[in-house]
């Protein structure tokens, strides 16, 4: 993992030393609140429907047990003993109050963490595949990319004001885990006749107006990448239409010009800048790169593994779900599922936190991830200690077998807490997931991504979804419509609304109806709901959703 | 025509706190809607909002919201406003248990 150097130290430091004077400064009247919101927000600070939140950035979604730990102390110090993991792999507070935040933000300095770029129109935390070093599939490792990108716009002089927030992500694999498509940016390390490169994807994201990221570039040198991303923001920088918040980001710009005219502009600006780079960034990226080397897997027998797999049923259901293959020999990666059934998405109590922390420090090489779908990742763990880590998990309820099923649903805080929200998307999801659980279901659906935002901004990704909720306020009452045919992976899609919205009642049994009618369209046990959806199209799903206004048109 | 004026409340966030609160007719701020000052009149709407403004150092973003009058006294009448009255509905959390 990254380690901070003497500048990193010094400067999230001095971050936290300022931010804890401006505070004062709004505390004691100095400051109005109108100076004082820019600031906050740069330090990830908002004010929410009840309380304040706080957003801490986790740098492409890596974590160590330490840092695992410090986010319990700070869940259960100042906050209400949980904190919620995002779609942007962060962690946020909901319960903080002002006069505390500048010594939550110094416990996290302790740790080489912070909020820095957690908000504000700047470059936000770049995210990556949270399977990032341990994948089976993977050509490089993609978090040194991104730590050089972290580093690279980390207060950046030209990005402090940008037309609206930028956000990157990186991976490392032909598998996207870290819907690269729907980023501002998107770029995934390729091999081409054993030379590295990038393949730089621009204007994608979802919002108001969703958009599948194109291609800039499709093989982009290795050594060019930071002048080339500096250029391409650069150009947007410019002419980024910051009269209308709603057509700022890039994915409009992109629109409005046309790829090849941006990819022209980038080009121009890509010429001017390129020689003011002398290398130094790739003498960092091979020091960063040094810091992120694979871990000393061990070598041992995996026979009590398949033992247990074989005695124990529930073990079994819960590795079949959970594991996802290793690199290396012996090795899986484990997803703890934050989604036990009925309870909120993302969401971990300060014990959890440390008990994972525990299980990443005794069995994984002290590394855990946070992924965009709310789940936390052991990496790296060898088989041998799966049924030790199970049964630990179990006890802190975490041993949900249910990752890429039904009630792995992604949702956004919702109106539960945001002050941006039009309706409620947790209580949806808890619904949800409790109904397939009593249904008894889950496994026999298969692989299913349920994803819910509680506003048109889609933190919770509705619109790549296989099933989308959108929560929207109609005159008064909350309503939602669903989107089909998603799909956030290589083959990203947006999803088409399938009809008129349905009730805060009627969504659930909606969704019952949906789910339970794909089981009878599709063609054996094994074709997924995306694949019945892309073979017989939306009609026949409509058809399930609208029953009584198929018979009034009959 | 211009819309007809529909009773309202003054509601903010506590600074430090960050905790709903409503603006009553002592020009002070409580956690509970029901002490409201229930505002019927447009123009006398409009004055208490900017006198509820001129308090920045206690609250933060004061607005109209819309209100109707309860057995209690002022009530919510749209749900994002009513969720401010009482807490996230995930947990047991915020003003539904602060209250008690």
């Amino acid at each position: 993992m990254y380690k901070y150097n003497d500048f990193d130290e010094n400067f999230v430091r001095e971050r936290v030393a300022q931010f804890r004077g401006q505070v004062e400064r709004r505390i004691d009247g100095s400051l109005t609140e109108d100076e004082f919101k820019p600031l906050r927000l740069m330090n990830g600070l908002y004010l929410q429907l009840h309380a304040y939140m706080l957003r801490v950035a986790v740098p492409y979604g890596t974590l160590n047990s330490k840092q695992m730990d410090m986010l319990a102390h700070l869940a259960e110090t100042y906050d209400k003993g949980y904190g919620h993991f995002t779609t942007r792999q962060n962690i946020q507070y909901n319960w903080p109050e002002l006069r505390d935040v500048p010594d939550m933000l110094s416990d996290l300095a302790d740790v080489e963490m912070h909020a820095i770029q957690t908000s504000g129109n700047t470059i936000r935390n770049v995210t990556a595949d949270h399977f990032a070093g341990a994948a089976a599939d993977e050509v490089a490792d993609p978090r040194p990319v991104a730590e050089l990108l972290r580093q690279w716009s980390t207060d950046h002089p030209e990005f402090q004001f940008l037309p609206r927030k930028f956000k990157l992500a990186v991976t490392g694999a032909a598998a996207d885990r870290a819907v690269i498509k729907a980023h501002d940016i998107g770029i995934r390390i390729l091999e081409r006749d054993g030379v590295r490169g990038y393949e730089v994807l621009v204007g994608g994201g979802l919002g108001r107006t969703p958009m599948i990221g194109k291609v800039l570039h499709d093989f982009l040198p290795e050594a060019d990448l930071l002048p080339f991303i500096e250029a391409t923001v650069s150009v947007w920088n410019r002419l980024g239409r910051r009269d209308n918040k709603y057509k700022a980001r890039i994915k409009i710009t992109v629109h409005e010009h046309g790829i090849d005219e941006i990819r022209r502009l980038v080009d121009e600006r890509f010429a001017e800048i390129r020689p003011t780079f002398n290398g130094v960034d790739q003498e960092i990226l091979r020091s960063i790169e040094a810091q992120f080397a694979a871990p000393e897997f061990k070598s041992a027998s995996t026979d009590g593994f398949e033992a247990a797999r074989l005695a124990n049923p529930a073990f079994r259901s819960w590795t079949d779900t959970n594991l996802t293959a290793h690199r290396a020999e012996g090795y899986a990666i484990v997803s703890i599922s934050i989604k036990k059934h009925g309870d909120t998405p993302g969401d971990a109590t300060a014990d959890q936190m440390r008990v994972m922390a525990d299980l990443a420090r005794k069995y994984g090489h002290d590394e855990l991830r946070i992924s965009h779908e709310q789940n936390v990742i052991l990496p790296h763990v060898h088989k041998s200690d799966l049924m030790d880590i199970y049964q630990i998990l179990r006890v802190a309820g975490l041993a949900t077998a249910n990752i890429g099923l039904v009630s792995d649903i992604i949702a956004c805080p919702g109106m539960d807490y945001c002050a941006l929200a039009t309706a409620r998307s947790i209580p949806i999801a808890q619904q949800i997931a409790t109904r397939f659980d009593e249904l008894k279901l889950e496994h026999d659906i298969g692989e299913l991504k349920i994803k819910i935002s509680g506003c048109i901004n889609a933190c919770g990704h509705h619109h790549v979804g296989h099933i989308g909720i959108l929560g929207l306020d109609r005159a008064g009452v909350e309503n939602y419509q669903i989107t089909l045919g998603g799909d956030h992976t290589e083959t990203a899609a947006i999803g088409e609304r399938a009809g008129p919205g349905f009730s805060a009642d009627d969504i659930v049994p909606a969704i019952e109806r949906l789910v339970v009618g794909y089981m009878d369209l599709r063609d054996n046990d094994d074709e997924t709901f995306i694949q019945t959806y892309r073979r017989l199209g939306a009609a026949p799903f409509k058809d399930i959703l609208y029953p009584k206004e198929k018979a009034d048109a009959a | 025509m211009a819309r007809a004026f529909t009773p309202k409340v003054i509601t903010s966030n506590l600074l430090i706190e960050g905790d709903a609160v409503w603006f009553t007719a002592e020009d002070t701020w409580s956690g509970d809607i029901t002490d409201a000052e229930f505002l019927t009149d447009e123009a006398h709407a409009d004055l208490r909002l900017l006198e509820a403004n001129a308090q920045k150092n206690v609250m933060v973003g004061a607005y109209l919201a819309d209100a109707k009058l309860g057995e209690n006294g002022p009530e919510a009448t749209h749900f994002r406003e009513e969720f401010r009255t009482r807490g996230p509905s995930n947990y047991a959390h915020g003003k539904q248990v602060e209250q008690v």
